[in-house]
């Protein structure tokens, strides 16, 4: 069998196909004819050619806001009719997270600017006399005003504790501070819950310390690179998809867990096609090979871990053979990966991955996980994973936050106590009253983050956004959430405006710079500016104690021997390791922060809140027949839902499509390219049609999206509509009992192949802009 | 001087930033672009082989483009580098049947357009923004008439393989495999 796949056809816009099919008609007369000679314009209005010279450009230093690695880089402008204009995105070469190389996003960073959906103005909800809501364009000290009358209503009503803020993006540091001067606590990111906080709770239980963003994985020097349901290379983390080239020039093993052969897969030694959520049979499995087989590092586990017999014992009976009538996967695979990571330690890393909330068992998963590291002794280990630094900056003194009586904590009363950061999804649920809780929340200041589609199960989103007296939406782009807000404020993209110093931990401290290249366009504000004029409006001016952000930035960098002169110059400073431990040193004593100091492989902490010691496989529920289990994950040009309009990215990947194996097709009746709806376990419909991809590189008990298509905005003119949204089918959830992490793989979906909307243009928004 | 590129298949996640790098730098309109990705799949589940490749230009020796064209829009300059003068170019799209890669297109503006391996980023010592943008640094860019080149020494130790060798054009991206 032998597919070749155009990605400029299939995935991509078509223009230049169709318009080689008109050429294609011949050569002569009819060719002449067509486009080419109606199109031609005189020389003189040809500007194409004209490109500047890079050395003689003028170029900003910026870090990326396109995802959270936040890559840094500079925006180079180009003199367009006598204008300096923003014409293209070039990494830092001094930036760790970006060894000066961009990701397709970054580099497509100047659609977001383009963007000619962009929200442009201010907008208040309001009704007409019939009763019909829509919004209005206002001023911003119009629409500040809305904000700080009812955040004070709110206040004097309830309590300022009732305010809870969602936050993606480098301007939720603003409204944050804001918040704590006004007496909530409640902030939260759907980034945690949603997504890595299982991994963080499973390696503080473990090493007592969390793995942190970006991932302290030293792949670069890895001998054995170990993913799991991570597909690097698909998500481009930047910093992980350079360095895992080099591994590849290295002759490192890699060794990809996936039930897709997805792309880090095809570049693996040993690709095990593991059977959807038995995950953790295989990671117990591999621990048990390797104690038995004596291939751990005996002298680390011996000096830094607590409770290796008792690990032992609890594995003793995951053999291959075990596992084998769980996995699907061959007793020989299991035993020969177990022994590529024995050789290889302790430079070998199981990666954590990211988005981890799957089956509801995640922590324990992500435990076994860490386990397998620390008795392989890759923790703190030279191509294991390294231990970053990074920098804190002083705050310019403010006064003292208010004290909080009912913090977030209060949102889920006695649970998820491991759980080290707010729940996004345990605040939306303490936002719908109930008995049992003597505050709901009753106001959302939403930062960035499109909650509709980021909180799985919609309905229950809906349901708390009914209950609110406020809903605050600041975002550079319109999406389903701004529909449900009183007020819309519209930020400028990071390319318009200063934001806060990047201080992420890496292999060296570093700080890195965003100023501006371009006024913000239409009447769009940075967030540091929108939340002083809101701090101002409540009385609350002394917690921003600046009147332009530069003198803030200016002031921090001063504390530490640098300038913002100077940082305009170089966007990205290198600063001195504090302490000379990267690595572990040989033999040296390492106290963890944990119970009992050591690297926990039996749990101390999970115990003494009721859960098990040590991970156990439960087997979770499988596709009823007709029904496959849905998947989802990342395109390399595309960020969530939040690129799926940039005109740049959009021209690379303008939908997404369903990955169903071809004996899956053929039972099913689907041919490549048809347009499907998708129905889930519960009865959902996708809004939108799919169109199917037939293809072997997915197993036949599931089928595969990329995440964040199915828009339903039509003020996205290039998204909506386009593919299906893998969230609007996530309607089953399996929480996490220790730390609340919403699991999102137990979703199942059969095929619909007529049109079961009555009218093709579900429109979900609530209200128009007039 | 010999231009050429070598871009290595077992790195290339096919990410697509090639692509946007090159819209960028040269100003390609949003709908088409000079470069693009192409995968592979083969066999069947769980036997599986997958090749991505970033393809272009291969800005060939023996230039069916430049004989076929019928004003001399379409030329060759130093270093082997295919190119098109867009005020003698009449679009008419003999070059773009004449292209074994499929590696042209007409720009809306009405002339032909395509890789120019960004001669005046090469002309200021930079590799073309592809090269220089790859997070996975898959490829390689150089003179093979210079041995120490990279593109020479990678190509000396590694299993090539060229596109669509038949057409006898002699292609200068070397995909390494």
């Amino acid at each position: 069998m032998y597919i070749t796949l155009n990605i400029k056809g299939f995935f991509m816009k078509t223009t230049r196909r169709q318009f080689i099919k008109i050429s294609s008609m011949g050569v002569g007369g009819l060719a002449l004819a067509a486009t080419p000679i109606l199109n031609w314009v005189p020389s003189f209005l040809k500007k194409d050619n004209d490109i500047p010279d890079d050395s003689k450009a003028k170029r900003y230093p910026t870090y990326c806001e396109i995802c959270f690695w936040k890559c840094a880089g500079w925006t180079y402008t180009k003199n367009v009719d006598g204008k300096e204009k923003i014409w293209k995105i070039i990494g830092n070469n001094d930036d760790q997270h970006s060894s000066g190389r961009f990701c397709p996003r970054g580099t497509g960073g100047v659609g977001m600017y383009e963007d000619e959906d962009r929200l442009k103005h201010p907008l208040i909800r309001e009704k007409d006399e019939d009763g019909n809501q829509y919004f209005r364009k206002a001023t911003w000290d119009e629409a500040i005003t809305v904000i700080a009358d009812k955040l004070k209503n709110v206040a004097q009503k309830y309590s300022p504790n009732c305010v809870a803020m969602f936050s993606h993006g480098s301007g939720g540091k603003f409204w944050g501070n804001v918040l704590k001067a006004y007496g909530t606590n409640s902030i939260s990111a759907p980034s945690y819950a949603q997504c890595r906080g299982p991994r963080e709770v499973g390696f503080i239980a473990t090493f007592g310390k969390g793995i942190g963003s970006p991932e302290p994985t030293d792949i670069r020097n890895t001998k054995c690179l170990v993913l799991i349901g991570s597909h690097i290379g698909e998500n481009m983390h930047n910093g992980q998809v350079q360095e895992m080239s080099q591994a590849i020039d290295n002759g490192a093993t890699i060794i990809t867990v996936d039930p897709r052969f997805s792309t880090a897969a095809s570049k693996s030694d040993f690709w095990l096609p593991i059977k959807p959520a038995t995950d953790l049979a295989l990671l117990l499995t591999w621990i048990n090979v390797i104690i038995e087989e004596e291939l751990y590092d005996k002298e680390y586990v011996e000096k830094y871990t607590y409770g290796f017999e008792q690990i032992k014992e609890h594995v003793k009976n995951n053999t291959p053979e075990w596992a084998y009538g769980i996995t699907g996967l061959k007793p020989d695979l299991i035993r020969k990966t177990a022994r590529a990571m024995g050789n290889a330690s302790p430079a070998v890393i199981v990666h954590p991955g990211r988005h981890v909330t799957w089956y509801g068992d995640d922590t324990q998963r992500l435990r076994a996980v860490a386990i397998l590291n620390a008795i392989l002794g890759s923790w703190g280990r030279r191509g294991g994973f390294y231990q970053p630094e990074g920098i804190k900056l002083k705050s310019m003194p403010h006064p003292a936050y208010p004290k909080i009586s009912h913090t977030w904590r209060d949102a889920t009363p006695g649970k998820f106590k491991l759980a080290d950061l707010a729940l996004a999804s345990g605040i939306c649920d303490a936002t719908i009253p109930s008995p049992d809780r003597d505050c709901s929340y009753k106001a959302w200041i939403i930062n960035g983050t499109n909650l509709i589609t980021t909180l799985p199960d919609r309905k229950n989103t809906i349901a708390a956004l009914q209950n609110l007296e406020l809903v605050v939406v600041i975002d550079t782009m319109p999406a389903e959430i701004t529909g449900y807000a009183d007020v819309v404020l519209p930020e400028c993209t990071y390319l318009e405006r200063y934001d806060m110093l990047r201080t992420s931990k890496h292999r060296e401290p570093s700080i890195a710079l965003r100023m501006p290249a371009a006024k913000p366009k239409y009447d769009s504000k940075p967030g540091w500016e929108m939340a002083k004029m809101l701090a101002e409006k409540l009385g609350l001016g002394a917690y921003v104690p600046y009147n332009d952000i530069t003198e803030l930035l200016d002031w921090q960098l001063k504390q530490i021997g640098s300038s913002l002169d100077e940082m305009q110059k170089i966007g990205v400073k290198k600063i001195d390791r504090e302490y000379n431990d990267l690595y572990f040193l040989n033999g040296e004593e390492h106290e963890f922060s944990t119970n009992t100091g050591k690297i926990e492989l039996y749990s101390t902490a999970l115990v003494e809140e009721g859960f098990d010691a040590m991970p156990k496989y439960t087997a979770h529920p499988e596709p009823q027949p007709g029904f496959y289990r849905l998947n989802y994950g990342r395109a390399p040009m595309h960020t969530f839902g939040r690129t799926v309009n940039n005109p740049h990215l959009n021209d690379l990947m303008d939908e997404n499509v369903l990955w169903v194996n071809p004996k899956i097709a053929q039972l099913e009746d689907l041919s490549a390219g048809q347009e499907v709806w998708l129905k889930n376990q519960d009865d959902v419909i996708s809004s939108f049609p799919i169109k199917v991809r037939i293809t072997e590189r997915i197993r036949q008990d599931m089928v595969y999206m990329v995440h964040g298509f199915g828009r339903q905005d039509d003020r996205l003119s290039r998204s909506y509509g386009k593919g299906a949204s893998d969230s609007e089918l996530i309607t089953h959830i399996m929480h996490d009992k220790i730390m609340g992490g919403t699991g999102m793989r137990g979703n199942f979906v059969k095929f619909i192949t007529e049109n079961p909307h009555p009218s093709d243009k579900p429109l979900t928004r609530k209200v128009n802009i007039i | 001087m010999r231009y050429a590129m070598a871009i290595d298949t077992k790195k290339c996640v096919g990410c697509s930033d090639c692509v946007v790098a090159c819209q960028t730098e040269n100003n390609i309109p949003i709908g088409y672009s000079r470069d693009w990705i192409t995968e592979t799949v083969e066999g069947t589940y769980p036997g599986l082989h997958l090749q991505i490749r970033s393809e272009r230009c291969n800005h060939c020796e023996d230039t069916p483009c430049v004989r076929t064209c019928p004003t001399g829009a379409s030329h060759v300059i130093e270093g082997g580098i295919v190119k098109v003068t867009p005020e003698e170019c009449i679009g008419c799209g003999s070059c773009i049947e004449a292209c074994p890669y499929d590696a042209r297109y007409v720009h809306p503006e009405g002339w032909v357009d395509k890789c120019t391996f960004c001669d005046h980023r090469i002309n200021n010592g930079q590799d073309p923004a592809c090269v220089s943008v790859c997070p996975t640094t898959c490829m390689y860019f150089g003179d093979l008439d210079d041995p120490n080149s990279e593109v020479s020494r990678i190509t000396a130790v590694r299993r090539i393989k060229v596109l669509a060798a038949e057409a006898g054009t002699k292609p200068q991206i070397f995909y390494l495999v």
